[in-house]
């Protein structure tokens, strides 16, 4: 996949660097700079005083201090924000990589009547605007006394959390060859056993890039957590982030420097990563 | 009779195994959204509980046909998701072409676009909106300084000027993953198609207009399928960037919607913008599906 030689470009051989090339780099340097100037600039005023932020912006840091991330986690109480997110996005995920695999097993194995509808049923309901059912949920978990908790939060994140991580697990199952299994079934093994001996350990790495963007979509939500809390106590990160409030001014140093710490794990997570998270991305979305 | 019982055995099997998944979603996804719908044909405003909650027929759908906001931040979305989504296509076919050639720290590129897709929507609306934030921000400064701007200004202050803050942020963090779409279907043209393009004479531009394109459609049709939707429903980072300012003026539907239920607390009247905002992604969908003929994957074949 990483080997795949530019289509040949006659004519241009002799001519060393042709404007061509020279243009794709220079167009793809300036995207790339664009790309990185917003956390370049964002690391650079969290390390800057208030005072200086807007006087005369320069583009290298005059003084660095710390202040703001002392701040956002001594008064500012950020460890709160960030617990709450680690518990919702990670019980969320949890839960549907269990429910999960299983489903995407049967999808990516088994034959049966009706698997094309569910297969569209669960992509329909990853399109599914989220706004739509705001106001059901929130009646539901006000009169089960759930609004501002933990699992007031888990059970909506279900609504995209589940079917996107079928969806992507299924999608990477289906790329495990099937030799081995086939094999298992002609000695007699059942599928209990062809799942948990042969397809299980074989899907490690497919559960382990499903959880990484089933975990990477409920940290970054927003829409759910803003709707169904009520306070800093059970708000997550993105929620936090928004509604900070300085006692006179936007209190852009800690903003920025909290939005760099919600970034860092993520950001790890994808260089890390990348090419995994690629394939569970693009695997089923696009076909030839 | 034997491989029928076989196929009975795998449907069961199959059946019971998606089962929990599929219980989940019907639970907490389409129950609310029937519930959305029968909340629409009802007087329900939370703030005023006396009022009790009158069966209304279609009045709130009538309401909202006779709301001028609906229709001005009807007309704000498709403004945001047109403009956004042509230049993030644009954007992304370019980077998807340049990233499915090989090239020194080509690796390094792909990790570096990936990272905006990664972070919360709110943190890149938030470094958006710094850059563009109060006349001594950044992007007066570098504006000045290449003698674009005359004299720095206020973004936020004005429709036309807090646009463009708004549609960078969504360009910055989406076309990344518009062009890894692209780039999977890039990867799976047959080379050899170029290299008989080639031997046969034809210059890289011709190679773009009548292999590369023509058989990328499949994969853009999905990229705008899925742009498109997202871009109807954009909510956190006009929340976070403009508040749908000035005035009401950069408002899209999903802000309008959670402004009417968690803000107002008009939960009849909310519910049927949902419904509306629920109907109008739907057609969008069925459109593309069967308009343009995409196939989504799924299937095997």
């Amino acid at each position: 996949m990483t080997s795949v030689a530019a289509p040949p470009r006659p004519r241009r051989r002799t001519a060393g660097i042709s404007w061509g090339a020279w243009l794709f780099g220079a167009a793809l340097v300036v995207l790339i700079l664009f790309t990185l100037f917003p956390f370049y600039w964002a690391i650079v005023a969290s390390l800057t005083p208030d005072a200086a932020l807007f006087r005369d912006p320069s583009l290298w840091p005059q003084q660095i201090i710390l202040d703001h991330y002392r701040a956002l986690f001594g008064e500012r109480d950020f460890i709160t924000p960030i617990r709450n997110s680690l518990i919702v996005a990670g019980t969320t995920t949890v839960f549907c990589l269990f429910v999960g695999t299983l489903a995407a097993y049967a999808l990516a194995r088994l034959e049966f009547k009706g698997k094309p509808l569910i297969m569209g049923f669960i992509l329909a309901v990853t399109m599914f605007p989220q706004i739509s059912i705001v106001s059901p949920l929130y009646l539901l978990l006000r009169s089960l006394h759930l609004i501002d908790t933990y699992p007031g939060l888990i059970m909506p994140y279900m609504t995209f959390a589940m079917p996107l991580t079928v969806w992507v697990l299924t999608g990477s199952i289906r790329q495990i060859p099937k030799d081995l299994e086939e094999a298992a079934h002609v000695d007699g093994a059942t599928r209990r056993q062809s799942f948990t001996k042969i397809l299980l350990p074989l899907a490690v790495p497919s559960l382990a890039t499903t959880g990484i963007l089933t975990f990477i979509y409920c940290w970054n939500e927003f829409l759910f957590a803003l709707s169904f809390t009520l306070g800093p106590e059970r708000q997550t990160v993105p929620v936090a982030i928004a509604l900070f409030r300085g006692m006179y001014q936007v209190p852009w140093g800690e903003i920025l420097a909290a939005a760099i710490v919600a970034t860092a794990p993520v950001a790890a997570l994808v260089l890390i990563f990348q090419r995994r998270i690629v394939q569970g991305l693009t695997a089923g979305a696009v076909k030839g | 009779m034997r491989k029928i019982s076989r196929l009975g055995y795998e449907a069961r099997l199959g059946w019971s195994l998606v089962a929990p998944a599929l219980s989940v979603i019907a639970l907490i996804a389409i129950f609310p959204l029937g519930w959305t719908v029968w909340e629409s044909l009802h007087l329900h405003e939370l703030r005023m509980p006396w009022l009790g909650q009158p069966f209304v027929g279609l009045a709130n759908y009538v309401e909202i046909a006779k709301d001028p906001r609906f229709w001005a931040a009807l007309a704000h979305t498709a403004f945001f998701t047109v403009v956004s989504i042509s230049l993030e296509l644009l954007i992304g076919l370019f980077l998807a072409l340049a990233m499915n050639r090989a090239f020194r720290g080509r690796g390094f590129v792909r990790a570096a676009v990936l990272v905006p897709w990664a972070i919360p929507t709110v943190v890149a609306a938030l470094l958006w909106r710094f850059i563009f934030e109060s006349q001594g921000g950044i992007a007066n400064a570098l504006l000045v300084d290449v003698h674009v701007l005359k004299e720095p200004m206020v973004w936020f202050i004005e429709t036309s000027t807090a646009w463009v803050p708004v549609i960078l942020a969504d360009v910055w963090k989406t076309t990344p993953f518009v062009a890894l779409l692209l780039l999977a279907g890039l990867q799976n043209i047959d080379l050899s198609l170029y290299e008989a393009a080639a031997v046969d004479g034809a210059n890289a531009w011709w190679q773009l207009r009548h292999i590369t394109l023509p058989l990328l459609k499949p994969a853009i049709l999905v990229t705008l399928i899925f742009r498109t939707l997202d871009g109807f429903r954009v909510f956190d980072l006009i929340y976070v960037l403009t508040g749908g300012g000035p005035g009401t003026s950069t408002e899209p539907v999903a802000l309008y919607t959670f402004n009417a239920l968690l803000q107002n607390l008009r939960f009849g009247y909310g519910s049927a913008l949902s419904v509306v905002i629920f109907a109008i992604t739907f057609g969008l969908a069925l459109l593309y599906v069967r308009g343009l003929g995409v196939r989504l994957g799924g299937e095997e074949t």
